[in-house]
């Protein structure tokens, strides 16, 4: 019930994107056509995932254990650099048709502030692993679904006459301010 | 390129926020007042600046392959030293900012600013880059805060306004808000670039794009605006003219 808990939080009422507002990056970026956003959420379900229980751990036996807290900033975000290197590597040996799905989209992750931004919250929340694992899927699971809505309404507004002053981002911004305002309804249910 | 127009590029030409659309998660996470507004965009100013001046300094000690990890590891010291002295100084504002003071790590200004200026400028210009862009991005962030702590709370940097405090638009401070605002702050800032680049254009017979590397119209637009004008011109001075002359034109 408690994992339920986290991940139905995670997904609806704290979306990392509309309510927590990281990752606006991609979100604006690779959100005009459904099957690029698609892959984009997948390769943060992926990396994040994995960022999240990486950093999770270091922060377990290598951080506390040596009383080096303050350096947590400097090492989450070159263990996310290296493990995305990682992730690239691996999957371009061990399976090409996920590499050619991902491939394109896995270099942008490391600018992505959502993966620093989960694995650090993770932290301060003192989540244990499950939780962490849980809270990591949940959040980038809501990424996809937010991203994936936000695309289908891009799709469509791609055929509307926008006023000159507002084409490109701010009519974007205002999409995403309705999008927010509708995910706000959420509100209160955990 | 000289040093004032290095320092002024960041407030409207080049602004990371309005501009470039660079560092929009800050942007739109701590803008709910104009004072977390003004304490993220300090924030991020120092750390632009500390990490300009290093990468200026070490920019011929580093390999160009490893640059790039290397850039993000000073960039993320000076973000630790900014945090802990924040929490050590400014408590409250440091607990309202949260999560996004350590984000300042990845934000893609800062990371920007390094590669591509200060790992092939030299040390001054490269101090007075980092405090155009910083500032310009304070600036935006000042602005949107004020704009949505006045419609959302009715406040001025904690001030209350007479009126509108008593009746606040309270979606302006919370998560739709944000993107709301900062969505109509842009087409704001795009109606008076274009108005700015059209009048350059008519000027000069072409257009001419220096507000922003992204034009906001093209050249057959610029073109029909000119004519435009010169008609509406014609027919003023038509209208200036004695009565009986410009009847005569209309019979023709």
């Amino acid at each position: 019930m408690e994992y339920a808990l986290i991940l139905v939080g995670a997904v609806l009422v704290n979306n990392i994107v509309l309510n927590q507002f990281l990752g606006i990056c991609p979100f604006l970026g690779v959100s005009s056509r459904t099957s690029t956003a698609v892959g984009m959420g997948a390769a943060v379900i992926f990396v994040m995932t994995m960022a999240t229980i990486a950093a999770w751990l270091i922060q377990d036996l290598v951080l506390v254990p040596l009383n080096i807290g303050f350096l947590q900033t400097v090492t989450f975000i070159l263990v996310i650099a290296s493990l995305v290197q990682l992730v690239e590597i691996v999957l371009k040996k061990v399976s090409p048709p996920l590499y050619q799905a991902l491939g394109v989209y896995l270099p942008l992750i490391t600018t992505n502030c959502a993966i620093l931004g989960v694995a650090i919250l993770v932290v301060t929340r003192g989540y244990n692993l499950g939780q962490s694992v849980v809270f990591a899927i949940g959040s980038s699971a809501g990424f996809l679904l937010a991203l994936y809505i936000f695309a289908g309404i891009r799709e469509r507004l791609a055929l509307v006459n926008v006023p000159k002053a507002m084409r490109g981002a701010p009519i974007a911004l205002v999409t995403a301010g309705l999008l927010a305002l509708a995910f706000g309804g959420f509100t209160g249910m955990v | 390129m000289n040093l004032r127009s290095e320092f002024t590029k960041g407030f409207f030409k080049e602004n990371p926020v309005f501009v470039l659309l660079l560092g929009m998660c800050p942007t739109l996470g701590v803008t709910s007042s104009a004072f977390n507004g003004l304490g993220m965009g300090l924030a991020t100013t120092m750390v632009l600046l500390g990490s300009n001046v290093v990468v200026a300094l070490i920019k011929n000690l580093i390999p160009d392959k490893v640059r790039i990890p290397a850039f993000i590891v000073v960039i993320a010291s000076f973000v630790t030293i900014i945090d802990l002295t924040m929490a050590a100084y400014v408590p409250a504002l440091h607990a309202q900012l949260g999560l996004f003071i350590p984000l300042i790590v990845v934000n893609c200004i800062i990371l920007g600013r390094t590669e591509a200026f200060a790992s092939k400028s030299g040390l001054l210009v490269s101090v007075i880059d980092a405090l155009g862009m910083g500032l310009g991005f304070t600036m935006a962030l000042v602005l949107l805060g004020t704009l949505r702590e006045i419609l959302g709370n009715g406040t001025v940097f904690t001030v209350a306004i007479p009126v509108i405090s008593s009746n606040p638009m309270l979606v302006f401070i919370m998560p739709a808000g944000a993107f709301l605002a900062l969505g109509f702050l842009i087409a704001g800032v795009n109606a008076l670039r274009s108005r700015f680049e059209l009048a350059a254009a008519i000027r000069s017979g072409e257009p001419q794009f220096r507000f922003g590397a992204v034009p906001l119209f093209d050249a057959t637009d610029a073109k029909r605006a000119a004519e435009e004008l010169a008609a509406k011109k014609a027919a003023r001075s038509a209208a200036a003219a004695p009565p009986g002359a410009s009847e005569s034109k209309e019979g023709e």
